[in-house]
């Protein structure tokens, strides 16, 4: 895996061994209690809102394999749908481990390419940056399983797990886009132990994370660390509750912990919905307080 | 409601004949009451079939946990007359269910109520309602201020709802008033797995409660915990009933709908405080005297 940037060696996000362990154990999950846990999930929260399947968007990556895994272990594999949605410039392999996941849990698929309906946009547009194109594809992606969601009856299941979420690294109303998330709770270390006990083909383990928006893209050197070394890093910040004063001072490099403190900070705002500017007595999501579950 | 003056612990436990707890460990519908209703009266047939004496409901088993603005539409007031199947129920099964009081002030509780004979016998208000992390309750609900056992089916007992079982001065009041039965009744979500062991972390965390308050309250310990799910929080179960020697007598499965009984009797009860006579050695008086010193220093009283 690819750890290096031109900013700073591989060394300066190592964590110290002593809470190295600390984290991983911390984050080492009970695979039989977390999977009853959310496939009791997956079950109730569609059957409270009227629905019995779902659909989701199988990239060929560990995170949308997972989901599937969990799906159909919870529905069955009648009520799990799969969609495919490959680019020009996907990595061809991907489409192939795609299939891996759907053949081996006999599910339902649909593939659909998106170049035109992206192209439609970007070719209109005089100069598209990679991430300005990225986050097109991402939301084109969005349309198409929203849709697939209409026409099956089902709910979007999301894909997005814990790290991603926190690093803010995905596309506000694209991939992060979902009805419910199975495995947004999950670190990418707990997503690779789970995959791993539920059966995830190996191939699909053992491929270094992308997003897959160009060519060649890698989430780890894109990002400058590893998952394992930002999981690490932010289990002891977010669920241990270290300071990041503290954990400097445990001897993490300042750099790693203010640079992920600072993406963490910076993406709050895709964890919410938009600001409501208040005006009433009674506002929506401020001081009008029900669960979405509210009746159910 | 006021539950009527008892003799104090320091009195050997009175004879109760032997006594079938049930524990329905149910899933109710977030806000809707009449859902519930019909969820425990089922419940209720499956008890009587079971041949149980006495059908525990987990906190707030009428309208779901997490009610937040909706707890002015699903609170009862102890005269409602929503509460007539429940009483008309309690006439041959006497019942705890969890349910949102309105008092006579309009203030708003998360409380248990205790039903037998067609009547409400007994309500505790929760002592101390959760506010941090997950939990909201302080933003929507009053704090009980008394912690008081009574006498039931099941011999003398007290309810501690929730985070009122992790404070140990209400087992230990609950205790003091003659408590031979704690009935601890939640809506704890689970959280916190990790591979080396078996249950949850917040699993753990009552299985310890139950354990320890049962040995050395040497009195029974029962927790009746929801389950289902409310926006993604998950309510695990396992509910579990520890005798007065500390051991796990009944534990229900996790994530289960299910009604988990156990037989109480004072055969080990009695048995066991003569073995183990803590309560007969327990100092109310210098607890009571110390406890005043300390309470008179914090508030600088003379």
């Amino acid at each position: 895996m690819t750890t290096s940037t031109d900013e700073a060696a591989p060394s300066t996000f190592t964590v110290p061994p002593a809470l190295a362990v600390r984290a991983d154990q911390g984050m080492r999950l009970n695979v039989e209690l977390t999977t009853r846990l959310l496939h009791g999930f997956i079950r109730e929260e569609i059957a409270k809102v009227g629905y019995e399947r779902v659909v989701v968007a199988l990239s060929g990556g560990i995170d949308s394999a997972l989901t599937a895994y969990l799906a159909v272990a919870a529905l069955g594999p009648d009520r799990v749908r799969a969609i495919m949605l490959p680019y020009r410039t996907s990595n061809p392999a991907s489409l192939g481990d795609a299939h891996r996941v759907v053949e081996a849990l006999g599910i339902d698929y649909r593939i659909f390419e998106i170049t035109p309906m992206v192209e439609a946009y970007t070719d209109w547009e005089e100069e598209m940056t990679p991430k300005r194109r990225g986050n097109v594809m991402a939301r084109a992606r969005m349309i198409a399983v929203y849709d697939q969601s209409e026409a099956f009856e089902a709910l979007v299941v999301g894909t997005s797990n814990k790290t991603e979420l926190l690093l803010g690294y995905g596309t506000l109303w694209g991939d992060m886009a979902s009805a419910l998330n199975p495995i947004g709770d999950l670190y990418k270390t707990q997503v690779r132990q789970l995959a791993a006990a539920l059966g995830v083909p190996q191939a699909i383990l053992d491929k270094p994370p992308s997003a897959d928006l160009w060519e060649g893209q890698s989430d780890e050197s894109e990002l400058g660390f590893t998952y394992e070394q930002v999981d690490q890093l932010l289990y002891l910040l977010i669920d241990e509750r270290y300071s990041a004063g503290e954990l400097i001072a445990e001897g993490l490099g300042p750099a790693f912990v203010q640079r992920v403190h600072a993406l963490v900070q910076g993406s709050q705002f895709k964890r919410q919905l938009p600001l409501i500017a208040k005006v009433s007595q009674r506002t929506i999501d401020r001081d009008f307080l029900y669960l979405r579950d509210w009746g159910r | 409601m006021e539950s009527r003056r008892q003799p104090s612990s320091l009195v050997a436990p009175r004879r109760q004949p032997h006594c079938k707890l049930g524990l329905a460990q149910v899933s109710p519908r977030l806000g809707d009451v009449a859902a519930n209703v019909e969820m425990h009266l089922a419940y209720i047939e499956q008890a009587r079939a079971a041949g149980v004496d006495l059908l525990i409901f987990p906190e707030l088993s009428l309208t779901g946990y997490y009610v937040k603005d909706l707890v002015p539409d699903v609170a009862w007031r102890c005269d409602d007359p929503s509460w007539e199947p429940l009483l008309a129920a309690s006439h041959d099964l006497p019942l705890l269910v969890g349910f949102v009081e309105e008092s006579e002030r309009q203030q708003f509780y998360i409380a248990a109520a205790y039903l037998e004979g067609g009547r409400i016998r007994h309500v505790h208000r929760k002592v101390y309602p959760a506010t941090y992390g997950i939990f909201d309750d302080g933003r929507f609900f009053g704090a009980g201020d008394r912690m008081r056992a009574f006498d039931s089916r099941c011999g003398r007992a007290a309810v501690l709802i929730c985070e009122d079982l992790w404070h140990p001065a209400a087992a230990v009041i609950a205790s003091y008033d003659g408590a031979e039965v704690l009935i601890g009744i939640s809506s704890s979500p689970g959280r916190g797995t990790s591979e080396s062991s078996p249950d949850l972390d917040s699993a753990l965390a009552y299985e310890r409660i139950g354990a320890f308050y049962s040995q050395f309250l040497t009195c029974y310990v029962v927790h009746c915990n929801r389950v289902g799910y409310e926006d993604g929080i998950s309510f695990f179960g396992g509910s579990s009933v520890f005798g007065p020697d500390g051991q796990r007598l009944a534990h229900g499965p996790y994530y289960e709908e299910c009604l988990v009984t156990a037989e109480l009797s004072p055969v080990p009860l009695r048995r066991q405080r003569s073995r183990l006579p803590l309560l007969r050695d327990e100092r109310l008086d210098l607890t009571y005297r110390e406890l005043t010193r300390i309470y008179r220093s914090h508030y600088d009283l003379p």
